[in-house]
């Protein structure tokens, strides 16, 4: 079981994340000798066998993959109205595909991007956008291979809760969350540049600027 | 050059104790190999043949003298009394050990310096002309820009796991001298119809196994909307960019296939979604970041100095060397002076810590403390007196960085290679020093004239052997060293790619193929053309035929 932290606490997790059924037979591609890991953006996530094969718990809150959700709508449209019912895509699939899923985003409790590997940064386009260009309010939320060494970037993004791998402590992912206290650039979180958020000093009033004194020359290190 | 305030000194601050934690864990067995990995990657730390490698980030190629000092205490402190100046104007360390990379960059950071984002998927150092802010050919100083975009690319969380490494080049002089058209993005500013500062946009250039010009998206772009714009690319790069092969997962090759038009439909698109937001640059702000760039007080001085035009006649020495290494200046009186680093038999863009005390002296003395790096792994004194050359070159002479061949066939460019580099098919610093020595005579140096020889140890391309006159890219034939050579690739306003001119030679014959590459050129060469210029008017047929012609003849013999 991952812990989960929501909002800056860690916190009792109340959703299932539903994971598809396996392929029948694994299709592993090979390029130069290496199995393919990652998939290109926009490919199929499942084929039917294994959307019709997926196993959603009867009751309770769940968190379903948007290719179940895209085929098998009408079977979970009561629990979406009851607010049972979050999504969770890969980071290939498209975020409009999500969106155009839905007729109201934010009748989603949560969405949640799945991360392959700490390393497929799609994930925070997925965020950002989610937040910035459709309007998405309720809990965004990281699974898979979440490292707290990722955290403050998915935050700056629009995540706000992160299901952190087992074998890992979230209370210190917890404390990573405040690694940097005056990021440069605008994003989700703040989407004022610094230069917005405070007078920044110009060089008339810097330090030294070129030559070096004399008395500095020989620092103590 | 840019001061950091409180608020950049946190940041870099801030890294190292991240970066102190995230090495403590890596060493408590807490991070595994592939988790620690992009973490010392976005830290400048490879792990190397010897030892790892320690990138660190020169902005834009601006070092201050203290800068450089403290880069020389870390020589020899941490690493073994040396450093190499890269292609990419930045700084690298050979043989620290990983445990105390932390307080390496804990030092840095106290010049602010740092090794942030100098490899890894992410933005890399941003990089420019070395003679920005100085040349007489320059229209807009694009350095200002150039650190609005340093911050804004600094730790920019959507962008900090590209699908692969992503190098951003500006330009503000007519004369290109960033290779804008050889990389990811490429920022060329210049003065539109009304005046105003504008950029033309070019995307998807790049070298590496796939060599590529960037294809320009847009001509005219308002300088305000530099970070949105790169912000649209950026996006459409990080979805859609490939990721299951890290040879197609450059920007070039994904527009490539989509076509540079719709490539640049789709950013179009985009920022269409996202420009006159706040990241939408501000007079303020722009007046503020330049203000650090415009604090020089020039004295006002005659450009006419009797005493150097004398020197000029009367020291043949002297006087080759302002030829080759003395750079015209905007104001009156003062010149630009590349310090050349590549001195016959020695590593081409290596320094000894006493250098770089030394340059750092030599930048205190005669040119507001200052210094830049170029692409060409030379270090600049951009601002030095007219009236002081003489001296500051009797100087130079002492430190071992005078040589007068900037430009010429032994100024060559080329990466550390497989006496370093794990990834290398071959050495390259030998290759190099063989052929200095072959060129040691510094008349024929002088009558060959122009000349850019480039070499790589592999297809990484970091040696920039494409864009060399002559390229020279160390492959791996049935484990065992070969070199290929191009010819005819360019850098600048008419960038080109070399084209191959043949099979592969062992590391002996490379020095005697150059010499029959340069035979031919003297051979056919018109007045006042150029290597370049001469395989451009003639094609490759000939050098090719005097090259192999013989090297058959030799072996019937
Ligand atoms: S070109 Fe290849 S060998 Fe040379 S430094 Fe780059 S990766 Fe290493």
């Amino acid at each position: 079981m991952s812990k989960l932290i929501r909002n800056n606490a860690i916190v009792q997790d109340d959703w299932a994340v539903v994971q598809l059924a396996s392929p029948a037979e694994e299709t592993v591609r090979k390029q130069a000798g290496k199995v393919v890991i990652f998939k290109l953006t926009g490919e199929q996530a499942a084929s039917a066998e294994q959307i019709a094969g997926t196993n959603i718990p009867p009751g309770g809150k769940v968190i379903v993959p948007l290719a179940v959700w895209q085929a098998r709508k009408e079977e979970l449209a009561p629990r979406l109205a009851a607010g049972e019912v979050g999504l969770w895509l890969e980071t290939f699939e498209l975020v409009e595909d999500l969106v155009a899923s839905v007729p109201d985003l934010n009748s989603l409790p949560v969405i949640a991007v799945h991360f392959p590997r700490p390393v497929d940064g799609r994930g925070f386009t997925i965020a950002t956008m989610l937040r910035t260009r459709f309007g998405y309010r309720n809990e965004i939320r990281a699974i898979g291979d979440v490292l707290r060494d990722q955290l403050f970037y998915m935050k700056r993004c629009g995540f706000n809760a992160y299901a952190i791998r087992a074998d890992r402590s979230a209370e210190e992912a917890l404390a990573s969350l405040r690694d940097f206290s005056e990021p440069y650039q605008g994003a989700v979180d703040n989407p004022l540049p610094v230069w917005r958020r405070h007078a920044r000093v110009a060089a008339a009033h810097a330090v030294t600027v070129g030559r070096t004194p004399a008395s500095h020359e020989d620092e103590v290190d | 050059m840019y001061i950091y305030d409180d608020i950049d000194q946190r940041i870099v601050d801030e890294r190292v104790a991240q970066y102190r934690d995230q090495t403590r864990r890596y060493l408590a067995g807490e991070l595994s190999d592939d988790e620690f990995r992009p973490l010392r990657l976005q830290n400048g730390l490879y792990i190397q043949r010897h030892a790892p490698m320690l990138r660190i980030a020169i902005p834009y190629g601006l070092l201050a003298s203290r800068q450089l000092r403290k880069l020389a205490h870390i020589a020899r402190v941490y690493d073994r009394g040396y450093s190499h100046f890269s292609t990419r104007q930045n700084v690298q360390f050979n043989w620290p050990a990983l445990e105390r990379v932390p307080d390496i960059l804990a030092e840095l950071a106290t010049v602010q310096m740092h090794g942030i984002q100098t490899s890894g998927s992410c933005v890399r150092n941003i990089t420019t002309d070395q003679f920005a802010g100085v040349a007489p050919d320059e229209v807009v100083d694009a350095r200002p820009y150039a650190e609005i975009l340093r911050q804004w690319s600094t730790f920019h969380p959507e962008f900090a796991y590209l699908p692969r490494k992503f190098k951003i080049a500006v330009n503000g002089a007519e004369s290109d001298r960033a290779i804008i058209q050889m990389h990811d993005i490429g920022l060329g500013f210049y003065l539109d119809e009304q005046g105003e500062v504008a950029l033309e946009i070019w995307v998807g250039g790049g070298m590496g196994r796939t060599p590529a010009i960037g294809a320009m998206i847009r001509k005219h772009l308002p300088w305000q909307h530099a970070l949105s714009y790169c912000e649209a690319i950026l996006r459409v790069y990080n979805r859609y960019g490939r990721r299951d092969n890290a040879f197609k997962a450059r920007i070039k090759i994904l527009v490539k296939a989509l076509g540079a038009e719709e490539f640049a439909r789709q950013v179009e698109a985009e920022w269409a979604q996202i420009k006159d937001g706040p990241s939408t640059i501000t007079q303020e702000e722009l007046d503020r970041v330049a203000s650090f760039f415009r604090n020089r007080t020039y004295e006002t001085l005659s450009d006419d100095v009797p005493a150097f035009n004398e020197k000029l006649a009367s020291d043949k020495a002297f006087a080759n060397w302002v030829k080759r290494n003395v750079h015209a200046h905007k104001v009156p009186g003062y010149r630009a002076v590349t310090l050349s680093l590549k001195p016959t038999g020695t590593a081409p863009g290596d320094a000894t810590a006493d250098q770089m005390d030394s340059v750092a002296f030599l930048a205190d003395r005669y040119s507001f403390g200052e210094l830049r790096v170029s692409h060409e792994q030379n270090l600049i004194l951009a601002d030095v007196k007219k009236s002081d050359l003489y001296q500051l070159w009797q100087e130079a002479v002492r430190v071992g960085f005078a040589t007068p061949n900037i430009g010429l066939l032994t100024d060559i460019i080329c990466c550390p290679g497989g006496d370093f580099c794990s990834l290398a098919n071959a050495k390259s610093i030998p290759i190099a020093q063989a052929i200095q020595q072959k060129f040691d005579d510094l008349d024929y140096l002088h009558d060959i004239g122009d000349l850019d020889l480039n070499i790589s140890g592999c297809m990484n391309s970091c040696g920039h052997h494409h864009v060399g006159h002559i390229g020279v890219l160390g492959v791996d034939k049935d484990g065992s060293e070969w070199y290929q050579i191009t010819i005819g690739g360019n850098q600048g306003n008419s960038a080109s790619i070399g084209t191959v001119i043949g099979p592969s030679f062992a590391a002996d014959e490379v020095p005697g193929v150059v010499e029959k590459l340069i035979e031919t050129y003297i051979e056919q060469r018109t007045d006042e053309e150029r290597f370049i210029d001469t395989v451009r008017r003639i094609g490759v047929a000939p050098f090719k035929e005097h090259v192999y012609g013989e090297k058959k003849e030799a072996a019937h013999v």
